[in-house]
């Protein structure tokens, strides 16, 4: 029986959910574990609970967004939530109002928790500092992803053991990648060692400072490496010409059938979607016996459901 | 065989009574129910439950295939397969058995708590409840609002044939309209005093005190 061994006095403390960096390996660990109970409410035949039963959660998404968007709502209604959608185009924000003023006439309605994204980095915390409800951060400019960074350490968890030890190769546009930071943060704090690469067009400025390895060549690291996460290409980010076509990055950067053959057999191929087919990665990995990809997806409605079960759990203590 | 009989409660009462209070260095403390009782105790729950639930004979082929045992973690769960395997053994069948975690269903989340913060943990229960007569398990009835969370929970994985409730110890405090079926040990507990299960699997040794 594997019980009550965990009976430490650990207490969740956090109201506001702004990134993984400031994070203790005991908090991230404590999400993961919280994230296991939650994941059994999605395969019953009744998939809701009622933990937030009369709460309300406000998806505040200033950027697109369909996967990330979805997910958080459909883990807020699997907790009893009552949601509410607010996205850029169908609100006042195009008519000027500010991030603030927009927050606090939600807030007036007597909303909960605010699941926000943003293209500036840093809103999720000027959001926290200046309103009383909880703040789930879903992604602001190049900064963090948390939830995303989460849901990526728990499937590695969950197809490895732990993470301790591992070697990771994060793969792509890291310059322009928040899922990047947030799983640097999350990896190398569970004890993986974990490789940036890409063109160096596409390494930020900063990574010298980063706690982990660069490579600008996958060939040279996906012999060694026990996961790799294929980042999208994001089209829509990059400015200027950072490679010369895409046909020439997937020839160095993508992640094909021939490239696979040379990797560990027990690799895990992670890839936050949505895919680029024939671009980062093959289709053919992609769907193939080491991808994890619509593992990462069913995992993340459980990381979320945790999420925004421990934030709201803080705040009802006052605390955070 | 004091333990068989119909009022097998006050049987097992007397009993108690009769013990001589062991003080230990514990100030404060009193043991109810030592190792042999608490055996005892399940092995009497084990025979009222083979008695009144009266699965069909194996071989009758039916949706309806009898018992199950679900224990409320995290002492309930160790009761649960204690019963679990003391019914298997009589009833010559395996009895199947899961484990409840009742923490999305309590009704204090919303509230601070003075004690530990409650934390959510898997349901175990490999199983299909629906139809099944299902003996849910704990260490301790007191105001009851346990019982009822774990009873939404179960009704929010089936629909179980009936819910039947087993518990070692029973103490006054009620807050709910809810009863034991089956019932170990009642326990006279001041309204300031708390009781305490420790079992074997997770504290190392069988013991309830009241302190």
């Amino acid at each position: 029986m594997s019980i009550i061994s965990r009976g430490k006095t650990f207490k969740w403390h956090r109201k506001h959910l702004l990134g993984l960096r400031d994070l203790s390996v005991d908090e991230i660990n404590y999400i993961l574990d919280t994230a296991k109970g939650f994941e059994q409410i999605s395969t019953r035949s009744v998939k809701k609970a009622p933990p937030l039963r009369g709460k309300v959660v406000v998806n505040l998404f200033f950027e697109d967004s369909t996967r990330t968007r979805n997910s958080f709502s459909l883990a807020a209604n699997r907790l009893s939530a009552d949601v509410i959608e607010f996205t850029q185009k169908a609100s006042s924000v195009s008519k000027g109002e500010t991030l603030l003023d927009t927050a606090r006439n939600l807030e007036a309605m007597g909303i909960d928790i605010v699941v926000i994204r943003h293209s500036a980095a840093g809103a999720p915390m000027l959001l926290s500092r200046n309103i009383k409800a909880c703040v789930v951060n879903a992604g602001d400019g190049y900064c963090e992803h948390p939830t995303q960074g989460l849901l990526d350490v728990y499937t590695i968890r969950e197809m490895k053991g732990t993470l301790a030890g591992l070697k990771i190769a994060i793969v792509g546009d890291i310059a322009h990648s928040r899922v990047a930071r947030s799983d640097m943060w999350a990896m190398t704090k569970l004890g993986a060692e974990v490789t940036f690469v890409g063109p160096p067009t596409l390494m930020p400025a900063e990574v010298g400072r980063l706690p982990v390895k660069v490579s600008y060549s996958l060939d040279q690291v996906i012999e060694q490496v026990d996961v790799v996460n294929m980042l999208r290409i994001q089209f829509e980010r990059l400015g200027g010409s950072p490679f010369p076509s895409t046909r020439e990055y997937s020839r160095y950067f993508g992640l094909t059938v021939e490239r696979l053959q040379r990797a560990k057999p027990e690799i895990l191929v992670m890839h936050p979607g949505p895919i680029n087919r024939g671009l980062e990665i093959e289709s053919e990995v992609a769907d193939g016996r080491n991808s994890v990809i619509l593992r990462q997806v069913a995992n993340g409605l459980a990381v979320r459901m945790a999420v925004l079960f421990l934030v709201n759990q803080a705040a009802a203590e006052n605390l955070g | 065989m004091p333990y068989r009989t119909a009022a097998g409660i006050l049987c097992q009462n007397r009993q108690a009574s009769q013990l001589q209070p062991i003080h230990d260095e514990r100030v404060n403390m009193k043991v109810i129910l030592n190792a042999e009782q608490i055996a005892r105790t399940i092995g009497r729950l084990a025979d009222q439950i083979a008695g009144a639930e009266t699965p069909r004979p194996a071989g009758t082929s039916s949706s309806d295939n009898g018992l199950a045992i679900i224990g409320i973690r995290s002492r309930g769960e160790i009761l649960a397969q204690r019963l679990a395997d003391r019914l298997s053994q009589k009833l010559r069948k395996s009895i199947p058995c899961g484990t409840l975690d009742i923490t999305l269903y309590r009704d204090d989340l919303n509230a601070p708590h003075s004690g530990s913060q409650p934390q959510v943990r898997t349901t175990e229960i490999g199983f299909d409840i629906d139809g099944k007569v299902i003996i849910l398990v704990d260490d301790v009835l007191y105001t009851g609002r346990s019982a009822r969370a774990a009873m939404d929970a179960l009704i929010d994985l089936g629909r179980p044939k009936a819910i039947r409730l087993a518990v070692l110890v029973e103490r006054a405090g009620r807050e709910l309209p809810i009863q034991a079926d089956y019932g170990g040990c009642k326990a006279e507990v001041r309204p300031e005093q708390s009781v305490q299960v420790s079992l074997v699997e997770s504290d190392g040794k069988d013991e309830v005190v009241v302190e």
